[in-house]
């Protein structure tokens, strides 16, 4: 009888309803909190550990790194995997070092068990080197040297050497601004020459008028070359001046070796840093992570070209997909007449949300960069030809196809605003003598605006997530340029781009280092899901600001 | 309604302008401005107005009464021809309006609408400001100088006894007034245009006794101006604003007399179970 009563009440219900709810925020909470303890702690300097390894054949070993993992198995496993455990463990801890030096070392993460290791000591003097290939490189700095003579040592090296990375760095960032600017310039402008010529050809230009065509040509040429010459001869006294000064250290294990000051990116002492220098560091590190281009296939350096490219395609898709979406979801509320034409259509344009995205991909692949970007090739850039501009995936064509994908949720959520405008106001706009036209465009469509809002943050909120169909249709795990520049047009439509999501794909799953890349994997999933955050904050912001504008007595 | 209920003797006329020239209103010497000739309306298969005939006088207010569901609404909107929206709707029979059929083809729907401006039930203030709630229809016409929608909005908003009040925030957003200054919104936003005809449909009805009165008050002032034609529940709110009445019934009009005489002295046993409380 009680029970019966508890039931009546409807207390189990809410118990259900607030369990349900609360099984859901552990979830969500829990892959946040994973993600961000990861990602975040990527960038933290950790303690440099310096310790004797004996080794299986009785010999020892002194090894110096990061502690990166330490995980606890049965002695049973590891045993049988090979490795010599005492018969009498049960449960053996095993730690993974990484220990860096890939030009000494055959790995550079090791796996070493607790009882092979001995005391851990923490040498102030001990040194992590980031370098631009090559991965971290750990070790005891003895001396600085230029052309081969000893500059520094001692005391005065340390200040010496941060001094040297800082001029190198520049050094550095002025060969590469040759390399990819100014001889970038002049290929573009030979490209062009080049496709003068062809355009010549193209159109049967001959007699007087190709001679004179062809001389300008030539010139400009010769004039391109020279100005190539000169940059070529700056690049290489650019870099000999680069390669004087070497830092010579030794290794853990006695071992000196010899590394080009302009190859290194931070050198760092982490156990003499105080909490202040770790957290300057720290944040060093996650804005270059942030604003740097990724080194060494991806699994070293930064995301910026990821996110940049995420937040381009996304804005481009928001631009095509507001005014289809929109136009499509008024035409079908308010002017088709309602029928069971209509009643397909709308049932086929809901269904379209559910259709798996990687057949979208397949569909933007073979009809827009295929079919569309073919014939835009084949009509305005036929002296490019057989290298494709248009008729390969690109920016515009990932746009597109997301814009395609996440049409359905438009139309469906700017439907629903328009259905829910009152009557009456539509009315009251009609009886002051204003045609349809004028009473959707004065007084509904601002109206449903904040709906058309929602439908967008949907859609933001899907397109920066989607990765599948991107692959087909204009991602690559490495673009050579991002797709805004300082070059006319600016904004290239047709450059391949790179993505956040496809970026953890890649480091996650493609790449040759797993141990160097898994924390990256962490680190980029944690950015794309606060990009997408501050990208639906934006929308929702924007949403507010108009529902406060529109706000009518309904809501 | 509800607030009659129980009483028996008829509803005191009080107010409205017959009072002051106590000599009865007849139809036949007004000046005639809507006219309706054997009017049917149907949704789909139900017929909701049956065989209407109808003088409408110019500058009265004629005030339409009945149950719900009797059609009164209905025939209002077929006055500027709002029934159009409702795809079912079929309509027979003839509508003038100054001698003019507004079904006919040549007639372009939204010009006649200029003519005919009509409020609704519940305030509809669009989401603007008040000044620009009141230009809409002027600038729906292609009017946008500057001094000429400020000339028309003041004295328009003068006319519905509104101006007073949100002189000082024309620009603020329509929704921040009261119900009853939102009802004299949507009055001045109609007169805006200088229709020929206001049709009202139950204008108090989502409003309290203070702004009612004063939209009753704002009713009585608007017909030297204009020809009105108000629906209402309020059988006492039709006594004190209304020149002539209508008594309407399942789709029929059942009595159609100058608002005194149908009050005091209803022709039909229907009518005046109506009026005093018997019936609705």
């Amino acid at each position: 009888m009680k029970m019966k009563s508890w039931v009546k009440s409807g207390d189990p219900w809410i118990w259900m309803i607030g369990g349900a709810l609360g099984i859901s925020l552990i979830m969500v909470v829990g892959l946040l909190t994973l993600i961000a303890v990861r990602g975040f702690a990527h960038f933290w300097p950790s303690p440099l550990i310096e310790t004797t390894v004996t080794l299986e054949d009785g010999g020892t070993r002194q090894i110096l790194g990061e502690v990166v993992e330490e995980e606890t198995l049965p002695a049973q496993r590891i045993r049988e995997a090979g490795t010599e455990v005492p018969e009498d463990a049960v449960l053996v801890t095993r730690y993974l070092f990484k220990i860096g030096n890939r030009e000494l070392n055959a790995r550079d993460f090791v796996w070493h068990l607790e009882s092979a290791i001995s005391e851990w000591r923490y040498p102030e003097a001990a040194t992590m080197l980031e370098r631009r290939k090559g991965g971290n490189f750990y070790g005891y700095p003895r001396r600085l040297e230029y052309d081969g003579e000893t500059v520094a040592q001692g005391d005065v090296l340390w200040p010496e050497l941060q001094a040297m990375i800082e001029s190198k760095s520049e050094l550095a960032s002025e060969i590469e601004r040759i390399e990819d600017r100014e001889i970038g310039r002049i290929n573009k402008a030979l490209e062009e020459l080049r496709l003068i010529e062809r355009g010549l050809d193209f159109n049967n230009v001959v007699g007087p008028e190709r001679v004179e065509a062809m001389a300008d040509v030539d010139a400009r040429r010769a004039e391109l070359n020279a100005d190539y010459d000169v940059l070529r001869r700056d690049r290489i006294r650019l870099q000999e001046e680069a390669r004087r000064g070497a830092l010579v250290l030794e290794t853990a294990s006695g071992d000196e070796a010899v590394i080009d000051v302009v190859d290194i990116i931070k050198a760092s002492r982490n156990n003499a840093m105080g909490l202040g220098g770790k957290l300057a560091f720290y944040g060093g590190n996650i804005k270059d992570f942030l604003t740097g281009f990724p080194r060494e296939a991806n699994t070293e350096g930064g995301i910026f070209p990821a996110i940049f490219g995420t937040v381009t395609m996304v804005l481009i898709m928001s631009v095509l997909v507001t005014p289809f979406g929109v136009l499509a979801a008024i035409y079908l509320r308010e002017y088709a007449t309602q029928g069971p034409v209509l009643k397909a259509i709308r049932v086929s344009v809901y269904n379209l949300a559910g259709v798996p995205s990687i057949v979208f991909g397949v569909f933007g692949l073979g009809f827009f960069v295929y079919l569309m970007g073919g014939s835009i090739d084949a009509l305005f850039f036929p002296e490019r030809l057989p290298a494709p501009t248009f008729g390969t995936p690109g920016l515009f064509w990932a746009s597109l196809t997301l814009a395609l994908l996440t049409l359905p949720v438009v139309i469906v959520s700017t439907e629903e605003g328009l259905a829910r405008i009152p009557r009456t106001i539509r009315e009251g706009s009609l009886a002051l003598g204003a045609t349809k036209w004028e009473t959707l465009w004065k007084v509904v469509i601002p109206l449903s605006a904040p709906a058309m809002m929602t439908g967008l943050i949907l859609a933001v909120a899907r397109a920066a997530g989607e990765v599948a169909p991107l692959m087909l249709v204009g991602v690559v795990k490495l673009a050579p340029s991002l797709p805004v520049d300082g070059e006319f047009p600016y904004v290239h439509l047709e450059r391949k781009i790179m993505h956040l999501g496809f970026h953890i794909y890649d480091v996650g799953f493609q790449s040759p280092n797993v141990e160097a890349a898994r924390p990256l994997v962490y680190a980029t999933a944690l950015t794309l899901v606060l990009l997408i955050l501050i990208l639906n904050l934006t929308a929702i912001s924007i949403r507010n600001r108009l529902r406060e504008k529109y706000r009518s007595q309904g809501d | 309604m509800n607030d009659t209920t129980g009483t028996k003797d008829p509803i005191p006329v009080s107010a409205g302008s017959f009072q002051h020239s106590r000599n009865r209103l007849r139809i036949q010497d007004e000046k005639i401005c809507i006219e309706t000739r054997d009017l049917n309306l149907f949704y789909g298969k139900d017929q909701a107005l049956k065989g209407i005939n109808m003088q409408i006088p110019q500058n009265r207010v004629t005030a339409f009464i009945g149950p719900s569901g009797c059609g009164k609404s209905t025939l209002l909107r077929c006055f500027n021809r709002m029934n159009d929206l409702i795809d079912i709707c079929r309509i027979e029979g003839e509508i003038l309006i100054e001698g003019q059929d507004i079904q006919a083809r040549e007639v372009d729907v939204a010009e006649h609408r200029r003519r005919v401006g009509m409020v609704f039930q519940k305030p509809n203030p669009f989401p603007k400001s008040i000044f620009e709630n009141v230009a809409y229809g002027l600038r729906l016409q292609g009017v946008n100088d500057k001094r000429k929608l400020a000339e028309v909005v003041e004295s328009s908003l003068r006319a519905a006894a509104l101006w007073d009040e949100v002189k000082d925030r024309l620009d603020d957003n329509a929704f921040g007034l009261s119900g009853g200054q939102q009802q004299r919104l949507i009055i001045a936003r109609a007169i805006a245009i200088e229709p020929e005809v206001v049709l009202l449909d139950e204008p108090c009805s989502a409003l309290d006794p203070i702004s009612t009165a004063k939209v009753e008050e704002l009713i009585i002032e608007l017909k030297e101006k204009y020809t009105i034609v108000i629906v209402t529940h309020n059988m006492q709110q039709a006594a004190r604003v209304s020149d002539f009445t209508a008594y309407m019934y399942m789709g029929e009009l059942v009595e159609f007399e100058d608002t005194a005489h149908l009050f005091t002295n209803p022709k039909r046993q229907a009518t005046e179970d109506y009026i005093t409380g018997r019936y609705g």
